[in-house]
């Protein structure tokens, strides 16, 4: 991996980054990582239009399909420019392959969709699917979470997501038939139950805490205020409490500098109107307001990069929800351990009650069998072998599960590890960013106002 | 010489003849005005009303008077040096009240030192201005700040509401300073000088002259003016417009204010969301402490520039708004001396006797009217080379302000991006190795 490197180093070295490069960047970052599938194929979202057809029920609807586009990466650098493959998926489609993913590789901090619906808009008022805009960074947010999964050491190998980039029709059908759907409606209530662990892995519960750490803060630097002091659960609830909130939306800071460049506008107008009944002044005037609309026009530019920037913070906003999954999960595994050495150790005590005839715990049969006179000892007999094979089958089902946690909690953490790294990575290229267009909103605003100043200094 | 004295000057106000009810004072002050006569064919800018202890103009700034506006108020040459601080509440058994400190340097003969010192409250000051208007009704005094403050409830006693007022009083004072003629008139030098002006505000025409003359006014304004020469027509245009755009600057400014303390408010909350989250993290805690910290000095030049708006380019923009009542009360008065010259010439048309007399007046009345007009025009073509001047300083000053905060969040920027660079290109070194 000596190439990433310098790869790196020459991201840094330059200084006039655009936020869409700085977006390229994150894609080379992660092509750069080179999983297999990476090393084969280039994938994009191209497109995206709108279809209406019958839904389920039978009634008309209008839906946006995505363009998935494939090329072979040799051909690429052949300098050749072949048709790439492509084939059209709608969101609900991306929203099962993801589930799949969930549920096949619980162990994973699985990449998350762009949010279903235009929640965290920042100027438009109407969460509107259909808005062009929203269509446009959705189309961004799935080519980046086909990236993601394809540049993970596990789940760019699954045949699954592999057809769902090649294979347009039957896809679905192939889905179902892997029998993911049992498996997630179990994890999805095991998820929602509450259960308490006696030792959870410290890691663990230290990285949950961090989950909601994260999630909080960004909801709140994303602007979302939870209705009093309720602390919001996922990402989508945070979203929903938004709409349902009297404080929401927030004033944003956003809305506010928005606000104040197309103010300017006025001075421009206003100026305009004035150099009219001035002679001398004229011209100084009119200029100067042909610069003022200029900086109140400005801020369109200004806000599409910091609402990308929001973009890059939302991103990990969910990813907090995929990484407490995990956790969740490993509770979950590590309860089921525990229940299954609890009922091994009772079983075990049963045995020696029932062999050495001392009661040691309370139980209603014990009771019984003191009132109403001892078993026979045929009964004992059947009785013990009973105990002796569930045992045995306790025995390897503690085993099994100890196992299974230890799996878990081996891969887990090593996929949690490789998260960690990719969130430091990534939140300090979006920071950098941030940075970057600061600065160039800066520059404009020194160019604007210079201008002005001459064009005053004509008054 | 025949009739009151006051025929040979100029007469205050809006009245043709100014009936002094103290005729004995006028009888005082028959040989100043013989002096005066030498020059009442170059119709003098002595005050109106006689009788009271003004204008000792020299006759250099009387000749040069048409002349005031190509005059330019060199640093050089000024010789008046004027300031307004120190407000200081007094507190008596009927009021409170501000006093402000009025300080003056000048190096004028006609100033008995070159030093004074002596305190005013805003009443004093509405008093120069009436005075100055009285005398002068067709030049433009500078507005004084408004009585009271229509907006909210600020009390009078506000710190930020004194403070506002003592600027715009010595903004106000300097204007007078600046002004060829107002800058001679007696009652400047006495404002500046006078230990009390108590005794001073009881000379000067009396309650009842000063209703005769609104009474005269308001008929004035009713019967309106017959042959407006088109000069002023176009200054009455020009006043109209300018008074629109000006007001829409003022409110466009006051809104840019008010968006950028809600940014302001917005702002100061996103900084120490940062440094919370920095806690939570390892890696990130440097860089994210970083960002807490850029934004927090962003938002400390987003005040300040938020500041220096309302201390500069607001009150700037205001002062020509009340400008613009004063132009037109300026515009008015002069329609009045023209309507009372009209109303008279045809007075004599139709009255059989006192022909002579009447021609007389009439012929002072012409005189007054052509002075009036002579001195707006001069007046007008300074007012607006000085709101010129003053408004395109006030927007190159604004100007070079937001050029300011721009620099200076660059800086916190640049020096943030450094530092992550730095600090990524260590991190690349060592994944490389």
């Amino acid at each position: 991996m000596a190439d990433s490197g310098s790869e790196d180093i020459a991201v840094i070295g330059n200084t006039d980054l655009t936020p869409s490069e700085s977006e390229n960047n994150l894609k080379n970052t992660m092509v750069e990582k080179g999983t297999s599938l990476l090393k084969r194929m280039e994938i994009s979202v191209a497109e995206a239009e709108k279809r209406t057809g019958k839904n389920a029920v039978n009634m008309q609807e209008t839906y946006t399909v995505y363009l998935i586009e494939t090329r072979p990466v040799d051909a690429a650098s052949e300098g050749t420019n072949p048709v790439p493959d492509s084939l059209w998926r709608r969101y609900s489609e991306f929203e099962l392959l993801r589930n799949y993913l969930l549920v096949t590789y619980p162990f994973v901090v699985v990449p998350p969709l762009p949010e279903k619906r235009a929640e965290f808009v920042w100027h438009k008022l109407s969460a509107d699917n259909m808005d062009p805009d929203f269509v446009e960074r959705r189309r961004v947010g799935l080519e980046n979470f086909l990236l993601r999964v394809a540049s993970h050491p596990v789940l760019s190998s699954d045949k699954i997501f592999y057809s769902f980039l090649t294979e347009e029709n039957g896809w679905k059908e192939t889905v179902f038939e892997t029998g993911f759907q049992a498996k997630a409606d179990s994890r999805l209530k095991a998820l929602n139950a509450t259960f308490r662990v006696k030792n959870p892995d410290k890691r663990f519960a230290e990285m949950k805490h961090y989950g909601d750490e994260l999630q909080s803060v960004i909801s709140q630097l994303l602007r979302v205020r939870a209705v009093g002091e309720n602390k919001v659960s996922t990402a989508e609830n945070a979203a929903q409490s938004i709409r349902k909130s009297p404080f929401s939306p927030t004033k944003r800071a956003a809305d506010r500098l928005y606000g104040v460049y197309k103010v300017h506008g006025n001075y421009g107008r206003v100026f305009s109107e004035w150099s009219a009944i001035e002679k001398e002044m004229g011209d100084g005037l009119q200029s100067a307001g042909h610069h003022m609309d200029a900086y109140a026009a400005s801020v369109d530019d200004i806000l599409e990069e910091e609402e990308h920037y929001a973009d890059q913070l939302k991103e990990y906003l969910f990813y907090a929800d995929a990484l407490r999954a995990v956790c969740r999960k490993h509770e979950l595994t590590q309860y089921e351990l525990e229940m299954a050495a609890q009922d091994l150790t009772s079983k075990k005590q049963q045995r020696e009650e029932l062999a050495t005839g001392t009661v040691r715990t309370f139980s209603l049969k014990g009771m019984t069998s003191k009132l109403f006179g001892q078993e026979t000892p045929e009964q004992r007999e059947a009785k013990l072998k009973m105990l002796e094979t569930q045992i045995e089958e306790g025995e390897e089902l503690v085993k099994e599960r100890n196992e299974e946690c230890d799996e878990f909690v081996k891969s887990a953490w090593v996929d949690i590890e490789r998260f960690k790294e990719q969130k430091d990575h990534d939140l300090r290229e979006a920071l950098i960013s941030y940075a970057i267009m600061q600065i160039s909103m800066c520059k404009k605003g020194i160019q604007v106002w210079n201008n002005a100043k001459e064009c005053f200094s004509k008054m | 010489m025949s009739g009151p004295v006051v025929d040979n000057a100029v007469p205050s106000g809006n009245s043709s003849v100014a009936i002094p009810t103290d005729i004995s004072g006028q009888i005082l002050d028959l040989d100043e005005d013989d002096d005066l006569e030498v020059f009442s064919k170059d119709t003098t800018l002595t005050e109106g009303s006689s009788f009271n202890a003004s204008m000792q103009t020299s006759p250099a700034s009387m000749i040069n008077q048409y002349k005031f506006e190509e005059e330019e108020e060199d640093a050089d040459t000024k010789d008046i040096f004027v300031t307004v601080d120190n407000p200081e509440s007094l507190v008596t058994a009927i009021e409170t009240y501000v006093t402000y400190r009025v300080m003056t340097k000048t190096t004028r003969s006609e100033f008995d030192a070159s030093e004074f010192e002596v305190r005013r409250r805003y009443q004093d000051f509405l008093w120069l201005k009436g005075r100055l208007e009285e005398a002068h009704p067709t030049l433009i005094v500078h507005p004084l700040p408004e009585k009271f403050v229509m907006k909210g409830m600020v009390e009078r006693f506000n710190e930020d509401f004194i403070e506002t007022r003592r600027k715009a009083l010595h903004r106000f004072l300097n204007k007078i300073a600046e002004h060829p003629i107002f800058s001679s008139t007696e009652d400047f030098k006495i404002f500046l000088t006078a230990g009390e002006l108590t005794s001073h505000k009881k000379q000067g025409p009396g309650f009842l002259s000063r209703m005769g003359e609104t009474v005269k006014a308001v008929a004035a304004t009713v019967r309106g003016v017959r042959n407006r020469p088109e000069e002023f027509t176009d200054m009455q245009e020009y006043v109209e417009a300018f008074s629109q755009k000006i007001s829409s600057l003022d409110k466009v400014t006051q809104r840019i204010v008010r968006e950028q303390k809600e940014y302001l408010e917005e702002l100061k909350e996103c900084g120490p969301m940062y440094a919370l989250w920095s806690q939570s993290e390892e890696e990130l805690a440097e860089p994210l402490t970083s960002m807490a910290s850029s934004l927090d000095s962003c938002c400390k030049e987003t005040e300040e520039r938020v500041k220096q708006i309302n201390d500069h380019l607001i009150p700037a923009l205001h002062e020509y708004v009340l400008c613009t009542e004063t132009l037109k009360a300026v515009l008015r008065r002069r329609d009045n001396i023209q309507a009372d010259f009209e109303a008279k010439t045809e007075a004599l048309a139709t009255k059989k006797a006192d022909r002579d007399t009447m021609r007389d007046e009439l012929d002072k009345m012409e005189d007054r009217l052509e002075w009036a007009n002579n001195a707006l025009k001069s007046d007008w073509t300074r007012w607006r080379k000085v709101m010129r001047t003053d408004l395109r300083s006030a927007f190159i000053d604004t100007a070079e302000r937001n050029v300011n905060y721009y620099e200076k969040c660059l800086a916190v920027w640049e020096s943030f991006l450094h530092s992550q660079r730095t600090d990524a290109e260590g991190n690349a070194k060592d994944d490389c190795s």
